[in-house]
Parts: structure tokens; C-alpha cells; sequence
């Protein structure tokens, strides 16, 4: 099953991986991390299909992509 | 299943350091940063890559990049970068410069490094305003947008006119490939990495002088949010700065 990994610590919550997510995979998380942002978290880990897409349109090189 | 015996389909590019950068949310520099970082492994140019950090948001890309960079004068990206291909041709020399560096303080150097068709590639970020100094009007600011020194938004009689700098360099016998391509959307970051490679590739042939405008989204100084602002790169900003193909002398038969 296709997963992705997140680098909480880097995320700075702009959005645009949950907004382009065409799986609605991701979501933020309720948590802070150390910047004082929410990071995006795998809300449904069953729904994903590896297509890279967020890790694409990141700014802060937050994902990894497994297949 | 764990992750040892997976597929990776995207990995963070070995030419970046594995560091946060300072970029606000949103930012489209973060998207061409790993652009250029997945394209310099691809192409693996690394060990004789030579990036050319400007004066603007951009400024510590050397400190991002995991080969050798040069942080050149305001404006003078395209002179240091004439410099290091002269002295030394097999570098592969990316000058990345912004629009407040490059359309305005650089116009100059830009104009005549692509008229003498010096074989580096360029990285032009175009976000139509000043980002690192808070949010100022550049020569790229459209007509009518606010900024901190145009509050009711830019006039054209007495702030002129939005400069098009792939229009202009167009104009010009001497570059080799212009395009316009913007990351607001995964679509236009698979095109804008296409016409980046292009670019890349034209260098390492030794066809001259190419650049890629990249129109970038600025949430922060645009006063918006990320989802507006991808949105209003798309809607308003291209139609000021139509996105294309200026000039590709590969694909002239």
C-alpha cells in the first residue's frame, strides 16, 4: 500500500498538499510543532495512492513518497 | 509493510541540505528550490554545479544547496555568472535571480549578458513585489495592485508600467530559450520543471543563453491566503504575464 512520511518539523502549515491532495488524504494535525505551526498529518493512510502530488506542490520538502 | 522494502517514488533531492529554510508559508520559491535540486541530481551535474544566490528572498540559497554557490551584488548574478563560465566552461552555472533584482537594480546586466548569449542558465522568480524588504512596489507590480509604496494600488502615470522582461529579452538576436511557466498548481509545477530541464539541458550543450520566468506566489505580501494567492497567479497575474514560450531556437527548424 502506497504511504507517504511527513517531516512535521519543517511543515509551516500553508495548505497546499491538504488543498491538491486528490485523495483527501491529508489533513492538519491538532498538535504545534516546534515553529508554532499545525502540520499537515495522514489523516487516512488507507486512502492513499502514491501519486506524489504533495510532495510536489511542498515548499518546505516535507514528504516522502513510498510505493 | 515498513518503508525498507518500499518503492520510494519521491525522495527529497540530495543536492538540497537537509535544513529548514526561511521562506514563508506558501512560498513558490520552496517549489523551485526543489525543482532545481531534483533537476541538478537528474542531469547529475552536481559536483561542477555552481548556483548564484541574489540580493531579495532568495538570498541564502547557499546555504540550501548542496554544491558551491556564489551570493553575488545586488542585481549582478548574470556578471558573476558571466565570469565563472568564461574562466572555467565546464561549470554548470545557475544564476537564480528575483524580479527586484533582476527587472530592477539588474536590468542592465541582464540585458546585455542575454544579448552576448552567454551559456548560463537563469532562474528568474517574478512574485510582482518586493518580498525581503516587506512588501514594496517592483517593476513587476501590475497595474492597479497595492503595495506598501503604491497603497492605491500602482498608477501608470507616475509609477509606469509593469516591465515584461521575456518580452524584452525577446527582442534581443542573442538568447537561445525564454519561457514563462508558473508553480500554482501540480500541472504548471510538471511544466515549469520541463521548461527548467530544458533550459539545464540547452547549457550543458553549449547553446547559450536561456531563462525561465517562474511566476511565483507571495501570500504574505499579497495579503492573502496561499489558496488565494495560487489562485490569483493563475487568474490576474497571468493575464498581465501570459505564460509560454517566447523563444526556443532548438525546437527552429
Amino acid at each position: 500500500m502506497p504511504k507517504v512520511t511527513i517531516r512535521e518539523e519543517r511543515c509551516k502549515a500553508c495548505g497546499l498538499c491538504i488543498h491538491y491532495c486528490p485523495k483527501g488524504v491529508l489533513g492538519p494535525s491538532e498538535k504545534f510543532n516546534a515553529k508554532g505551526y499545525h502540520p499537515t498529518e495522514v489523516k487516512h493512510p488507507e486512502k492513499c495512492i502514491g501519486c506524489t502530488i504533495c510532495a510536489q506542490v511542498c515548499p518546505d520538502q516535507v514528504f516522502e513518497v513510498y510505493r | 509493510m515498513s518503508t525498507e522494502t518500499m518503492k520510494k517514488v519521491y525522495s527529497i533531492p540530495e543536492s538540497l541540505r537537509n535544513r529548514p529554510h526561511h521562506y514563508c508559508p506558501g512560498c513558490g520559491h520552496g517549489i523551485v528550490l526543489s525543482i532545481v535540486g531534483e533537476l541538478v541530481d537528474e542531469l547529475g551535474v552536481r559536483d561542477r554545479a555552481v548556483g548564484i544566490a541574489p540580493v531579495g528572498c532568495s538570498v541564502f540559497l547557499y546555504e540550501y544547496y548542496d554544491f558551491d554557490c556564489v551570493q553575488a551584488a545586488h542585481g549582478r548574478a548574470p556578471a558573476v555568472a558571466t565570469g565563472l563560465k568564461r574562466a572555467n566552461p565546464d561549470l554548470f552555472v545557475i544564476s537564480y535571480q528575483g524580479d527586484g533584482d533582476l527587472a530592477a537594480i539588474g536590468t542592465a546586466e541582464i540585458i546585455h549578458a542575454a544579448n552576448r548569449s552567454e551559456n548560463f542558465s537563469t532562474i528568474f522568480i517574478n512574485n510582482a513585489i518586493y518580498g525581503m524588504t516587506g512588501g514594496q512596489m517592483a517593476p513587476t507590480t501590475l497595474l492597479g495592485q497595492k503595495s506598501q509604496t503604491t497603497p492605491y494600488g500602482r498608477n501608470p502615470n507616475t509609477d509606469g508600467f509593469p516591465v515584461r522582461v521575456c518580452e524584452l529579452l525577446n527582442s534581443l538576436e542573442g538568447p537561445y530559450y525564454l519561457e514563462r511557466v508558473c508553480v500554482a498548481t501540480p500541472q504548471d509545477r510538471v511544466k515549469a520543471k520541463k521548461a527548467i530541464k530544458k533550459a539545464f539541458t540547452y547549457q550543458l550543450e553549449g547553446k547559450g543563453f536561456s531563462l525561465v520566468e517562474v511566476l511565483s506566489q507571495c501570500p504574505t505580501n499579497w495579503g492573502m491566503s496561499v489558496l488565494d494567492s495560487v489562485k490569483w497567479v493563475k487568474e490576474v497575474m497571468a493575464q498581465t504575464f501570459p505564460l509560454g514560450v517566447f523563444r526556443d531556437k532548438g525546437q527552429q527548424k
